[in-house]
């Protein structure tokens, strides 16, 4: 048996007469291992999650968490693995306190342990004040952390989670972030994370899955996958306005054109960042001056970019398929 | 033009047209054979139930309507779209009357639906032919009546919910009236005195004269008098209410 | 690592739902409302009733009615249940309990249980008010058990008729779904007067109905004057059965799609 503590193979989730959501996915996340799971809307995170947490059966292919088959155990799986998903469920009745009261009592803890563990769980994600206020006046940043501490109850060692600081503030993200490096780095907890966001994968994930239209196009380190498109890209502003034309003619001496400062151009060097130094001279010999240069190292989206052919961040606003199939 | 938009998107709806064609003439079948056997108590007026219980499904279809224009007026409200007729020269009376077109449609159409079907299943209409424009006329008055208290709620409260909560009390006032039998031989005080207190209880005797007297004075000018004094209550209490919301200079 | 099993998730659910109906006046109050309302008109409006020639219900019509609001209110506090589990499809708490509860099944004992705790909170309050607008009860102790253990059946059912519904339809507007069938089985049966003094269709709709029989046996048992009482559990046994299977199937479709 694999000793993997998420493995999927050719992972297929279909729309009734529609397109596959997800389309043959491979993937195996070492126990201990924060994977992220990087695409735009649409692209298939969720339904992926969906499957590898046991709420939405695979239409093809096989996935096991913790050691259990999804499909055949379902239950065993459930017992083993701690989510919180896109929408943070909560019940806007119920106070921060009754939610841990539930979630424990759905897990089989009672009494004196219930209640050890839901004060320890409040406190750790800042919540003790506010446990006793129903979760409908909670924030959102309030409400992902309370769903944070309600998928940690019972000690999983899986830890899904579904864009957890997609609408919340910096300041919120950052605790969350922490929060979910301290899980990784103290307790062991293997952590499968989907995020909209490049900063968050490249700052929390020891390796990164990215999705498209339902395949996995590039998967590993963050370090590597930049390293694979290798190139960096400098940014030059002239300090006037009219001396544009003749910046852009200069720079499309050392790469192709890609998306920049309006101001200015912004190209890939063909060179690498050796090249640096003849931008600035071929510009300096035109006696183009110029306001700003800046050279940028390759991200998460331009990796994205590479694979697809577009950018993640523009891929997020185009239209998106539904990520769940219409329902029967 | 806003009556011409409140008529069409109040019929646009099928969601709050049909219940309110179907539900009260549901319920006339049911009840009107369950409860058939209560002509033969001494003193009821007539040896049809059906005949007796025709007048409730005006009722039961007016408090539709107050259901109905209370949620347009809360929709407009929730919109924006009031706040916009705020800019506009017109005059809060005929604004006032313009959202409650639709409501008068929808009546009008429940009335000789219910009038039709009455007649097709049996009923006959003791005031003839002129009776079932009379009483096409008072179920608009109630229509109105109802329709403007839907119409105050929403815009005092500013909100559906508060209109659909209100709902249950409109039912109320039917179940505590001479809904299911005539007020004289209602047999408990308590509940004949609300029932005598009670505006629907004439609403409804003055519709049911009609179709089982004939022509009685004294239950039209009551039925009437109640329709319209709710009617012009509400209409004034809706206008005042509108006059809150859509404060100008 | 959890260790809940079928009842831990049971009572969780159970407790979650009971707790948000004692705490929550826009849903205890409806609940209680209808019932209670329907009470006060059929017995104070149509009291007279009792003289029709042909009435031959010795417990009077504060009783008779009594027993049809009993049916009622067990039967819609059932079907309120089945409207709490379409929300918590359609807001997307549904998905919190599928994904903790190791044994799925002990979600829908859950709301069965809340739905125990709502029903018997509801009857207790219409009984006490019952009984002082003039409630008569003739039948044993025995009768009693008898008749409420049916009314507990009759809430099962409709309880288990609307998650099977809303777990399928995962939506609120699964509401007409759940209430038209309950409302028209609850209506075409001898709600104001008996059995032989109803008239034209739905006469023969009662007859063929089987509500009829469980409240005509629910109404033996008040005036201690017991019929039909073991064809009616016979009858309600054999739904609650049906509506087990019909609730089963429901699960699983709301398991297909998270």
């Amino acid at each position: 048996m694999s000793d993997a503590a998420i493995e999927a193979t050719g992972l297929v989730r279909e729309f009734k007469k529609g397109p596959r959501a997800v389309d043959g996915i491979d993937l195996r996340v070492e126990p201990g291992e924060v994977y992220g799971f990087l695409g735009p809307n649409g692209a298939g995170k969720s339904t992926t999650v969906h499957m590898l947490t046991t709420l939405l059966p695979p239409t093809a292919g096989s996935a096991r968490v913790a050691g259990l088959d999804v499909v055949a155990d379902g239950a065993g799986v459930r017992q083993a693995i701690g989510a919180a998903l896109q929408e943070a469920a909560l019940d806007p009745y119920l106070t921060g306190r009754e939610h841990m009261r539930l979630q424990t009592a759905l897990h089989g803890m009672r009494g004196e342990e219930a209640r050890e563990r839901s004060d320890q769980l409040l406190a750790r994600v800042g919540l003790t004040q506010a446990a006793d206020r129903r979760v409908g006046g909670y924030s959102g940043g309030m409400k992902r952390r309370l769903d944070l501490a309600l998928a940690l109850v019972h000690r999983p060692r899986i830890l899904f989670l579904d864009e957890p600081t997609t609408g919340l503030d910096p300041q919120s993200r950052s605790a969350l972030w922490d929060e979910v490096a301290r899980l990784a780095g103290d307790r062991g907890v293997t952590v499968f994370l989907t995020t909209q966001y490049l900063e968050e994968a490249d700052v929390l994930a020891d390796r990164v899955g990215i999705i498209h239209k339902g395949r996995l196009v590039a998967e590993g380190t963050p370090e590597s996958l930049k390293d694979e498109i290798g190139r960096p890209s400098v940014e030059a502003i002239p300090c006037t306005r009219d001396d544009l034309p003749r910046m852009r003619e200069v720079l499309s001496r050392f790469g192709e054109f890609v998306t920049g400062s309006p101001k200015g151009a912004s190209v890939r060097l063909s060179g690498g960042e050796a090249q640096l130094a003849d931008v600035v001279r071929a510009l300096d010999a035109e006696d183009i001056h110029v306001e700003h240069l800046q050279l940028h190292r390759p991200t998460l989206d331009d990796v994205f970019l590479s694979k697809t052919g577009r950018s993640l961040e523009g891929a997020a606003e185009e239209p998106q398929q539904p990520e769940e199939p219409v329902p029967a | 033009m806003l009556a011409r938009r409140s008529v069409v998107r109040t019929l646009r709806q099928p969601l709050m047209v049909v219940p309110s064609l179907v539900f009260p003439l549901l319920l006339l079948s049911i009840n009107s054979s369950g409860l058939e056997s209560t002509t033969m108590l001494p003193g009821f007026p007539t040896d049809s139930y059906f005949e007796f219980a025709l007048a409730i499904a005006f009722v039961q279809g007016a408090l539709f309507s107050a259901n109905s224009a209370g949620t347009n007026v809360a929709n407009d409200i929730e919109s924006g779209f009031l706040n916009r007729l705020s800019l506009t020269p017109l005059r809060r009376v005929a604004l006032m009357m313009g959202q409650l077109s639709g409501i008068l449609a929808l009546g009008l159409i429940q009335a000789v639906t219910f009038v039709l079907v009455g007649v097709a299943f049996g009923a006959g209409i003791e005031a003839g032919l002129l009776g079932a424009v009379v009483i096409v006329a008072m179920s608009l008055t109630i229509s109105l009546a109802f329709g403007c208290i839907g119409a105050f709620v929403a815009l005092r409260s500013g909100s559906g919910e508060a209109v659909q909560g209100v709902f249950p009390l409109f039912f109320a006032a039917l179940f505590l009236s001479s809904m299911a039998l005539p007020r004289d031989l209602i047999e408990i005080d308590w509940f004949q005195t609300v029932a005598t207190y009670n505006p629907v209880s004439y609403m409804l005797e003055g519709i049911r004269s009609l179709v089982i007297t004939g022509w009685d004075g004294e239950a039209l000018a009551l039925g009437f008098a109640c329709a319209g004094g709710v009617a012009l209550i509400a209409l004034a209490a809706a206008s005042s209410a509108l006059r809150t919301r859509m404060v100008r200079t | 690592m959890s260790r809940g099993g079928f009842w831990s998730v049971a009572l969780a659910v159970g407790w979650r739902n009971a707790h948000n109906f004692f705490t929550n006046p826009a849903m205890a109050i409806p609940a209680l409302m209808f019932p209670l309302f329907f009470f006060t008109a059929f017995a104070g409006g149509l009291s007279r009733v009792d003289s029709v020639p042909g009435f031959d219900f010795d417990g009077g019509y504060t009783t008779f009615v009594y027993g049809f609001v009993l049916l009622q209110a067990s039967a819609f506090g059932g079907i309120f249940t089945g409207f709490s589990i379409a929300r918590d499809f359609e807001s997307g708490f549904s998905r919190r309990l599928m994904l903790a509860a190791s044994r799925r099944g002990g979600i829908v004992a859950g709301y069965w249980l809340a739905a125990l705790v709502r029903a018997v909170f509801t009857v207790s309050v219409i009984t006490v008010v019952a009984l002082i607008a003039g409630l008569t009860i003739d039948g044993s102790a025995v009768d009693l058990v008898g008749l409420y253990t049916l009314a507990i059946l009759v809430n099962a059912v409709a309880m288990l008729f609307g998650s099977g519904v809303a777990m399928r339809l995962r939506t609120m507007q699964a509401g007409p779904a759940m209430q038209t069938p309950a409302f028209l089985f609850l209506f075409l049966a001898p709600v104001w007067v008996p059995y032989d003094l109803l008239t034209g269709w739905v006469q023969a709709a009662a007859s063929v109905n089987p509500v009829t029989l469980v409240l005509e046996a629910g109404r033996g048992l008040l005036s201690g004057d017991p019929t039909e009482v073991l064809p009616a559990f016979a009858v309600v046994l054999l739904l609650a059965a049906v509506t087990v299977l019909w609730a089963y199937g429901g699960l699983r479709s709301a398991e297909r799609v998270a």
